[in-house]
């Protein structure tokens, strides 16, 4: 669209910004103001340079955290986006049913997050739980808040429950904005079904794909409170990501500095590897 | 290459069809000789593309059968009836080159590389695509993408039947005379049957050596343009086809011969009208009617009342007996001022029972 | 479409389906059914937990409090995101792209970055415990959602209706209430679904900027489960409960939800 020139559209942004920044640039500001400053207590507070942010970077327990975060987002972009765009393609296009469909897919994507936490977990539980207590029935020594292995397996699977959805959705969005003639064309060229999705559908998905993935990259960065209610973060630190980490030392030990720093370098993570993404799969499609 | 036959075909889109309103196609029985080049002609909703999608094997019809030289094909898909369409919106496969969209139905059949490159190019070279075949498909104008979407038809060397669906609808009007005049040298070139649906009387005559008009889901006329032209069956071909369309004038019989406001009017061929049952309508082109000049005699008395200039020749409309009737008189003609009569030419003047011809 | 494929939607809404049957089973049982015996069926069918929560204010006010914030903050959202979204889509101006660009940035920040500067933000300007203060917080990223949304239903929206308004002697709020706002009314109603449904979702931000007076439903919950213990047919009931506003909500957008989770970007 041909765009007017004109700066007095500065107006009607003019409340975003105003109360965006209110929210954003404030509170970001008393983040950096912590994460240069030491404080012995008593609101006296002492530059300290880049201290923390060395500090930060060099602990063990960032980069295990760092670690586990990238595990857990890279593992759950991997089901869930597949798995999305297999259940999309199964859905009816039409009927009555899909209206049906739509409405219980979307079902998990509005329980409060923490409510979400607290059915997973007292679904899980290996004495009380039905998934719990099939699986022990079932033979398998199951009991995820006591076993690693079994927290992160619950923790992946209760965000491909809560969040493979949007992916559906969005990729179903993709799907039904095929006009027929595309479908007609190629089975007049007599292209198969694998040919029909390599040519047809992935590519008319694309979009809506590229902002599922960047969603759902955003988001799975920043879980905090399924996985404080489902797990804390245990058994050990074994489900510890970042977002746990940080408010552990910033509300629970109260290391300000610390915390402030770390928050800094997460933002500054998300932000970048989101503009990776972007600016990849933008380019992508330009080709 | 085929020759294709409809049998007693219906076909209604509910699953209960009662009335005869409910029917899409009323009933169809149609034979396309092989290599010809047929429009199917007709208004928005008249049932052309359902019939269209029910010969390219899209649709299957509720009643009767498809035959393509002898052999029924009505259960068969469009990849069996060997069918190539051509759609309203373009369709390519934006991902691709051109090179590989047309390449693509014969690459999904399994032909060898090398053959698929020699026919690639020599269709790219009919259709004026050789220079871009690197390009991405996605980047052309609509009528690239239509030229692909014909060249993918083309490619195959089995292909019965070429459909086109309205493909000139997104096309710019000065690059829609190129293309159908393309379309034409393409099919003396190639000698498929194509069949071509359109609403536009100018593409449909102007393409096809026979059209097929349709309305309501029958067909009324199936000739050459010239026939649509001369000798309409139906008062809904004289109407739709050409410009301005016939006039229409309800007629009632007196002595075996058509009246018109109460004076008779000759048309050729009708012969003794005998009883008067059903609605008689008289039907002429505004072509064929003339104003009377000194010598003449008789003639419909007529009151001039508009008059507009449309290049060529200028478009009369003259009220008689409260109806309108439009003549065409050429550059340089005399226009009566108010009172005339107007005279009729025997031969294309015809008269219509319910609509349809009186033999 | 092969027979077996058509069942892959049925499996998997069973799927979503199972974790919330266990929690609504949960919800009819006696705390003893639940601690002493397995059963896929409430055996002692009870109403009790549905009782307590309806009878006491420390629990039916959380609901009151969580559609408080949640109301007022999509309100606030969608009214200052509309002109801002036209302007985004209509001109071109000093800064627009990178303006947009931070907005969106805003989506990506992690509420636990921000969750103690909040607290001492809000503490500080008095907002602290109160409605509000959830709600402004919560437009941190619902307003650039909300913009992000209404930008992309507005730029499918043929300028020439904007220019045909003007030629008729329409003003510009005129032509924007009257002409503009209906034409994007689906729209409106998917920014306003997806700002519902973040606010309504998010907590951590909400459990800091509250403590008494407005503290949400699932944050009262919380409490439940880590003060007393074992009330988990009470958990399961107020869990319940969260479920159905939002079930209701989708229920309304249904025909939407297909075209307003592509964003109206597709």
């Amino acid at each position: 669209m041909n765009k007017t020139h004109d700066n007095k559209a500065w107006f009607f942004v003019l409340p975003v910004v105003a109360l965006v920044a209110f929210n954003a640039v404030i509170p970001l500001m008393t983040v950096v103001n912590y994460s240069v400053q030491e404080t012995f207590g008593d609101n006296v507070f002492f530059w300290a340079g880049v201290m923390w942010f060395e500090q930060v970077l060099q602990s063990e327990r960032f980069h295990d955290a760092l670690f586990r975060q990238l595990a857990f987002t890279f593992t759950i972009l991997l089901i869930e986006v597949p798995l999305g765009v297999a259940i999309a393609l199964t859905m009816p296009k039409k009927g009555p049913w899909v209206p049906v469909c739509l409405v219980l897919m979307a079902l998990p994507l509005l329980i409060p997050w923490n409510v979400v936490g607290a059915m997973w977990n007292i679904f899980a539980l290996p004495d009380i739980g039905l998934l719990g207590r099939s699986l022990n029935a079932l033979g398998f020594d199951y009991n995820f808040t006591r076993q690693p292995g079994d927290a992160w397996f619950t923790l992946i699977l209760m965000d491909v429950w809560h969040w493979t959805s949007l992916v559906v959705l969005l990729a179903y969005a993709g799907l039904v904005s095929i006009p027929d003639a595309y479908y007609q064309a190629a089975k007049i060229d007599g292209a198969k079904p694998f040919a029909v999705f390599r040519y047809i559908q992935l590519p008319k998905m694309k979009r809506v794909l590229t902002i599922a993935v960047l969603l759902r990259f955003m988001d799975s960065f920043m879980i905090y409170t399924e996985l404080s209610v489902l797990t804390g973060g245990g058994p050990g630190n074994s489900t510890t990501l970042l977002s746990i980490d940080l408010v552990k030392i910033a509300l629970g030990q109260f290391d300000l500095g610390p915390a402030a720093a770390m928050s800094l370098i997460y933002f500054l993570i998300i932000l970048a590897l989101s503009w990776v993404f972007y600016t990849l799969m933008m380019r992508n499609e330009q080709q | 290459m085929a020759k294709i036959v409809l049998d007693t075909l219906r076909h209604a889109y509910m699953p209960n069809p009662t009335q005869d309103s409910d029917w899409a196609l009323k009933q169809l029985d149609l034979e396309w000789e092989d290599g010809g080049a047929y429009a199917l002609l007709g208004p928005s909703g008249c049932g052309k593309t359902t019939l269209l999608s029910i010969i390219s094997g899209l649709l299957r019809p509720t009643h009767g059968r498809v035959f393509f030289d002898g052999q029924d094909v009505t259960d068969l898909t469009p990849e069996q009836r060997h069918i190539a369409q051509v759609f309203q919106f373009p369709v390519v496969y934006d991902t691709m080159t051109v090179y590989d969209n047309l390449a693509f139905p014969l690459r999904n059949r399994g032909v060898d590389e090398k053959h698929v490159d020699q026919r690639v190019r020599e269709i790219a070279g009919m259709i004026d695509l050789t220079h871009m075949l690197d390009n991405r498909a996605a980047g052309l104008t609509a009528d690239g993408k239509q030229k692909i979407s014909l060249g993918r038809g083309l490619v195959r060397s089995d292909v019965n039947a070429i459909m086109f669906d309205e493909p000139l609808t997104v096309i710019d009007p000065h690059l829609k005379w190129q293309l159908r005049s393309k379309l034409k040298e393409l099919h003396q070139r190639v000698r498929t049957t194509m069949i071509y649906v359109t609403h536009d009387q100018t593409e449909a005559l102007t393409f096809a050596d026979k059209v097929v008009v349709m309305n309501q889901g029958e067909v009324v006329q199936i000739g050459t343009p010239v026939d649509l032209f001369e000798r309409p069956q139906h008062t809904f071909v004289g109407h739709f086809i050409g410009s301005p369309g016939m006039n229409v004038l309800p007629c009632e019989v007196a002595d075996g011969r058509p009246h018109v406001a109460g004076i008779a009017v000759q048309a050729g061929g009708s012969g003794n009208l005998g009883s008067a049952s059903g609605k008689l309508e008289v039907g002429v082109r505004p072509e064929f009617v003339r104003f009377a000049e000194a010598g003449d005699t008789g003639g419909l008395p007529a009151r001039v009342v508009k008059v507009s200039d449309a290049g060529r020749f200028r478009i009369v409309e003259a009220e008689a007996a409260e109806t309108r009737i439009k003549l065409l008189v050429p550059e340089g003609g005399d226009i009566p001022q108010e009172q005339a009569h107007l005279l009729f030419d025997p031969d294309h003047t015809a008269v219509y029972r319910d609509g349809w011809i009186v033999a | 479409m092969t027979r077996t494929s058509r069942y892959v939607p049925v499996l998997y809404i069973l799927f979503l389906m199972l974790p919330i049957y266990w929690l609504v089973n949960m919800s009819f049982k006696t705390t003893n059914e639940i601690l002493g015996e397995f059963t896929l069926f409430p055996r002692e069918f009870t109403l009790e937990n549905y009782v307590t929560i309806f009878t006491d204010p420390t629990w039916y006010m959380g609901y009151v409090n969580s559609i408080t914030y949640v109301a007022i903050n999509t309100v606030i959202s969608v009214l200052v995101a509309l002109p801002a979204a036209y302007a985004f889509s209509r001109y071109r101006f000093l800064g627009d792209k990178h303006l947009f660009f931070w907005l969106l940035t805003n989506r990506m920040a992690p509420p636990a970055v921000f969750a103690l500067p909040f607290f001492q933000l809000y503490s500080a300007v008095g907002l602290f415990d109160t409605p509000l203060a959830v709600a402004l917080a919560h437009t941190l990223f619902n307003i650039p959602l909300a913009v992000w949304i209404l930008e992309g239903f507005m730029s499918g929206v043929p300028k020439e209706l904007d220019e045909t308004a003007y030629v008729d002697g329409h003003s510009f709020w005129s032509f924007f209430l009257k002409i503009f706002v209906p034409t994007i009314a689906a729209g409106i109603g998917v920014a306003a679904f997806f700002c519902f449904m973040f606010s309504w979702v998010e907590l951590l931000l909400a459990k800091t900027l509250t403590s008494v007076d407005a503290k949400p439903i699932a944050a009262t919950m919380t409490r439940t489960a880590s003060t007393s213990g074992y009330e988990l047919g009470l958990l399961a009931a107020a869990g319940t409960l969260t479920i159905i506003p939002g079930a209701f909500v989708i229920y309304f957008v249904r025909n939407y939800i297909a075209k307003g989770f592509a964003l109206g970007r597709v």
